[in-house]
């Protein structure tokens, strides 16, 4: 399935990049023969297939809900781009 | 023989018996590197300050005669994603560069817990994206064979390191082939554990249903008393399995009578370098002396492998690198004005091609609309090419095939074009998908005087079968024991 620049566009926006006019034509073609050596899977019968969704057999990890120190917040902060009174500073949201 | 040459086996005795002193092996290795990682360019940061104060402490423990362990005052270089606490860790990406983690990774409390010492951080691929060391976000890492060679990827500076004496043994990481491919193309003998051998916290992920951490060594022997010390459950990595670790190095043998060996008939096929099939052959004839059965075997769903690979590996990499948002940590815009385009912009001033790639594809064929016939669909491919491989190991007890289809390339020969790079990573990639324990031994050299390596499998779980049938290899040859003159 051929991409196109808008496709690459939506995209680089859910990835939450900012792309230049060059990459978005890079990553058009690149993309593009990617996802069609990849389409060779349509080809596989899965019917009757379960999703792997680990290397190996996995089973759910229990532990008792027991308060635990946590990382140093001095040297969590250290390194951070921005922080004011204990917490992470980031540009205005709302 | 300088003390930099020797294996960790070696000097552990010389250590044993008072010949030496971890400083002295210190002095040697960071001699080696200051005369020859100008050329090599294997490592991100020289830690001397740590390093010698890591000795100091090994020093100690061999005077008293307490805890001493095999790695006791043994140089040790990290591949640069694993989190050393306050020591500058990168990924080699321009987004984390000056980063100092607030904690450490197990498997390097492990290592300092056994005594080991720190000689630096060794350049990758920038997040472990890549099969040449190319995309490091700082320099290329050159193979000490041919200066002018990729050392392959991603754990690159961590295969050189060791091939150029630049340390005794490395720490690599492996999703799709990034310790046994450079091992490969490096001669070094490089270890891809069963998922979950060996705790994955503190290594910044890339993709976490296949990463996993493994040592690259000169000699089997001395991987298996790497892999020893590194493996075992960790309570914060709850997809550590907590099995049985074998005494790997006690329970070695050199004896692969009867052991039945495999060879895949998909992993044999054209396209695969003239010298590499020879190596292959000669090694096959080597077990064959020894008195392995060889037998043929079938791995149907193999050429689908680097497809499902380039679905899921990418898939669990986008999500895993939405935490560098430049807010908690790495590189952020101060221009921005808003929340979004303040992400946008720290992203794309942060990130390599080849990161922005992955982010991209794998937000792609996790987006809504193509879910389930990208990444669903992989994903059950993934559980056939497993079946495949159970299948194979109900018939025999290791698989070998080569480790990568041919040896070295030229730097800049493929970086312009990804999916030729992709497929460099053929028969490590499917062997990964389905979890399995792999490593890469040297088997022989090209015409050009480049190493090639072999790939021996084994069933989850059955690191010692591969160490058996290794060590037998390396007791009947003396490949791993040739050195690149630099």
């Amino acid at each position: 399935m051929a991409i196109t620049k808008k496709d690459v566009e939506y995209i680089a926006h859910l990835s939450r990049l900012e792309i230049t006019e060059e990459e978005k034509v890079m990553y058009t073609e690149q993309l593009s023969n990617i996802l069609e050596h990849v389409n060779k899977l349509q080809a596989v019968n899965t019917d009757k297939v379960e999703p792997m969704i680990y290397a190996i057999e996995m089973k759910n990890v229990m532990r008792e809900d027991v308060v635990k120190p946590s990382l140093d917040k001095q040297k969590v902060f250290a390194a951070a781009p921005s922080i004011e009174n204990n917490g992470f500073k980031v540009p205005k949201i709302i | 023989m300088e003390l930099y040459q020797q294996t960790i086996e070696e000097l552990h005795k010389a250590l044993t018996e008072k010949k030496i002193k971890p400083k002295d092996i210190l002095d040697s290795v960071y001699q080696r590197v200051d005369a020859v990682d100008h050329k090599v360019k294997a490592y991100l940061l020289v830690t001397k300050e740590l390093a010698y104060t890591m000795a100091a402490t090994a020093e100690d423990r061999l005077m008293k005669n307490e805890n001493v362990t095999e790695l006791t005052g043994i140089p040790i270089g990290l591949k640069d994603n694993m989190c050393l606490e306050g020591v500058p860790t990168t990924c080699a990406a321009k987004m984390l560069a000056g980063y100092r983690p607030p904690y450490t990774a197990t498997v390097l409390k492990k290592l300092t817990a056994a005594g080991a010492v720190f000689t630096g951080k060794l350049n990758m691929d920038e997040y472990a994206f890549g099969s040449s060391t190319e995309n490091s976000s700082f320099f290329p890492t050159h193979n000490p064979w041919d200066l002018e060679r990729v050392p392959g990827g991603s754990s690159g500076g961590s295969a050189a390191a060791v091939s150029a004496d630049m340390c005794i043994a490395s720490l690599g990481s492996d999703t799709g082939g990034s310790i046994k491919q450079p091992a490969s193309l490096c001669s070094v003998t490089g270890f891809k554990p069963t998922y979950g051998r060996v705790s994955r916290y503190g290594l910044i992920a890339f993709a976490s249903s296949l990463d996993q951490i493994g040592p690259m060594t000169k000699t089997v022997r001395d991987n298996a008393i790497m892999l020893k010390h590194i493996a075992g459950a960790d309570e914060n990595d709850s997809t550590s399995a907590a099995i049985n670790i074998p005494n790997y190095l006690k329970d070695i043998k050199t004896d692969v009578k009867g052991l039945r060996i495999g060879l895949p008939e998909e992993y044999f096929i054209d396209g695969i370098q003239k010298e590499v099939k020879e190596a292959m052959q000669a090694a096959i004839e080597v077990y064959k002396k020894l008195g392995a059965q060889i037998v043929k075997v079938n791995l149907l769903h193999t050429d689908y492998a680097v497809d499902v690979y380039y679905v899921v590996a990418p898939a669990e990499a986008s999500s895993n690198l939405a935490r560098f948002d430049g807010v908690q940590y790495g590189l952020r815009d101060t221009a921005a004005q808003n929340m979004i385009d303040m992400y946008k912009r720290s992203r794309q001033q942060g990130f390599g091609k080849e990161t922005k790639r992955r982010i991209m594809l794998g937000t792609y064929v996790l987006s809504s609309g193509y879910y389930e016939a990208y990444y669903k669909k992989a994903q059950k491919v993934r559980a056939l090419i497993k079946q495949d491989f159970d299948e194979a190991f109900k018939k025999v007890d290791i698989l070998l095939t080569p480790t990568s289809p041919t040896t070295s390339f030229k730097i800049g020969e493929k970086s312009g074009d990804p999916l030729t790079m992709y497929l460099s990573d053929i028969f490590t990639i499917a062997p990964n998908l389905a979890g399995l324990p792999g490593m890469s031994i040297p088997c022989g050299f090209d015409e050009k005087n480049l190493p090639i390596g072999m790939q021996l499998l084994a069933k989850p779980f059955g690191e010692q079968d591969i160490f058996n049938a290794a060590n037998a290899f390396q007791y009947a040859t003396d490949w791993h024991t040739r050195r690149p003159k630099i």
